[in-house]
């Protein structure tokens, strides 16, 4: 499979990238390709410009400033798998870029073009949502900085403008006494998620303190399972409170439905899925 | 769609070569330079045959803008070899059985040349886990795993030889 003809572009910086951008009508940019390539092979998406953002070194970082750690939108899922920062300050979204595809792929994709892309069943917006993370986008008019809640908008839609890129993620190095766990229920070829729960978790005094639960898979959009966190915080730590908690995670959901799992099978492995992730993330809650 | 010259470093030699921006690196590895030794099997990044090294580390050629690669060391299959003859990893393949078909053969040995590459003594796990990305569809992987471990016996003992 090839893809349609486009005129190509390897921008050396940002500002550079953002003028073909503003310049080219109906142009795209490429990350780490590892959907766009495949789109563009099954002519699913057929720009006529592409701009290759592969060779902006300032887009590639993993840094900590400030109780906060910035993650540029190139860098790849193995670059977070594997950052020493990461594992330390924000372990959640190591776990869960590391459960991404395979090891090829890990190698590829980027976190700016997964949430770029906005797959439905893609790993990171539920470790991001839990985590209350923020992106920061850049245009030739400026730039603006809103929650991952307001970025993912639906399947396969972000509130990027056209002419606008995302520079980078930005989430709260976790604190002392937070327990953190990514769990998934994948679909074995593809290795996407039927259902991928991201819980973060904080008990003090026999009590959960923090309540933090992002779904991904299950409907169309990763969302916060606000009926989970309201479930949890407050209440006395145990499996008993965890596991009634884990029944209201498909709240206000309409589960979808694949060849695969079916809508019933997906409402049933989410509680399933959602109880075994808070139940890891508390014990890892010190 | 008009072509572009391109300089991709590819084991070792650089070529320039005018391709389309739409070629991907295994079709220009494939076509242009004749270097079959990567395959195309499921051509939607899910099997690994078309596993190359791009400075290093494993991706998919068929995933992969060839004009994207211009700057990296590209390494595939047929740069395997250590000055004429087969590297440890492709000897132990054909001594344990580990090509069946062979099809995804080329894509598995550049894995685990990463593999060996970052760890020299990976355990069992870490064998597993490095090679998730590559589909075997004869099923052998056992016979894969002996090989390797074959070639890292072979790597150390050679590594004490030559010192």
């Amino acid at each position: 499979m090839i893809a349609a003809p486009f005129e190509y572009y390897a921008p050396e910086s940002v500002s550079e990238a953002l003028k073909l951008l503003t310049t080219h009508e109906d142009s795209r940019v490429l990350a780490g390709g590892q959907s766009l390539i495949p789109m563009m092979k099954l002519r699913l998406s057929r720009p006529s410009h592409l701009i290759d953002l592969g060779h902006i070194a300032e887009l590639n970082y993993i840094a900590e400033t400030n109780g906060s750690v910035r993650i540029g939108a190139m860098s790849t899922h193995n670059q977070i798998e594997t950052s020493e920062t990461l594992r330390q300050k924000c372990p959640l979204l190591a776990e869960t870029a590391g459960r991404i595809g395979d090891v090829q792929v890990r190698n590829l994709g980027t976190i700016g073009g997964s949430l770029s892309h906005a797959d439905p069943a893609a790993d990171y917006p539920a470790a991001l949502q839990a985590l209350r993370a923020q992106v920061r986008l850049v245009s030739a008019k400026g730039d603006r900085t809103i929650s991952i809640d307001q970025f993912l908008v639906d399947a396969f839609t972000t509130a990027l403008e056209p002419g606008e890129i995302l520079y980078e993620v930005i989430v709260a190095a976790d604190t002392p006494g937070l327990g953190s766990a990514y769990l998934k229920q994948q679909q074995p070829a593809s290795g996407f998620a039927v259902v991928g729960v991201a819980a973060q978790l904080e008990a003090k005094g026999g009590n959960i303190a923090v309540a933090r639960v992002g779904i991904t898979g299950l409907s169309s959009r990763s969302y916060r399972a606000k009926a989970v966190e309201s479930a949890l915080e407050g209440k006395a730590a145990t499996a008993a409170t965890l596991a009634a908690a884990a029944k209201l995670a498909a709240q206000g959901e309409e589960p979808l439905s694949d060849v695969y799992a079916g809508a019933d099978y997906r409402a049933h492995v989410v509680q399933v899925a959602t109880r075994r992730a808070l139940e890891a993330a508390l014990a890892r809650a010190k | 769609m008009k072509k572009e010259l391109v300089a991709l470093t590819i084991n070792g030699l650089t070529h320039e070569l005018a391709i389309e921006p739409n070629a991907l690196l295994l079709d220009v590895l494939r076509r242009d330079l004749n270097l079959t030794g990567s395959k195309r099997g499921c051509d939607d990044s899910s099997c690994g045959t078309c596993t190359v090294l791009v400075d290093g580390t494993p991706m998919l050629a068929c995933t992969l803008l060839a004009a994207s690669c211009e700057g990296q060391e590209i390494t595939t299959v047929e740069g395997v070899s250590e000055h004429g003859s087969l590297a440890a990893i492709q000897k132990a393949y054909g001594d344990w059985g580990g090509a069946q078909c062979g099809f995804c053969t080329p894509g598995f040995i550049m894995a685990v040349k990463h593999l060996l590459s970052v760890n020299e003594n990976p355990t069992e796990d870490e064998i597993r886990a490095a090679l998730s990305g590559n589909l075997c569809r004869c099923t052998g992987y056992t016979q894969m795993y002996q090989a390797i471990k074959a070639a890292i016996d072979a790597e150390k003992q050679g590594m004490a030889m030559s010192r």
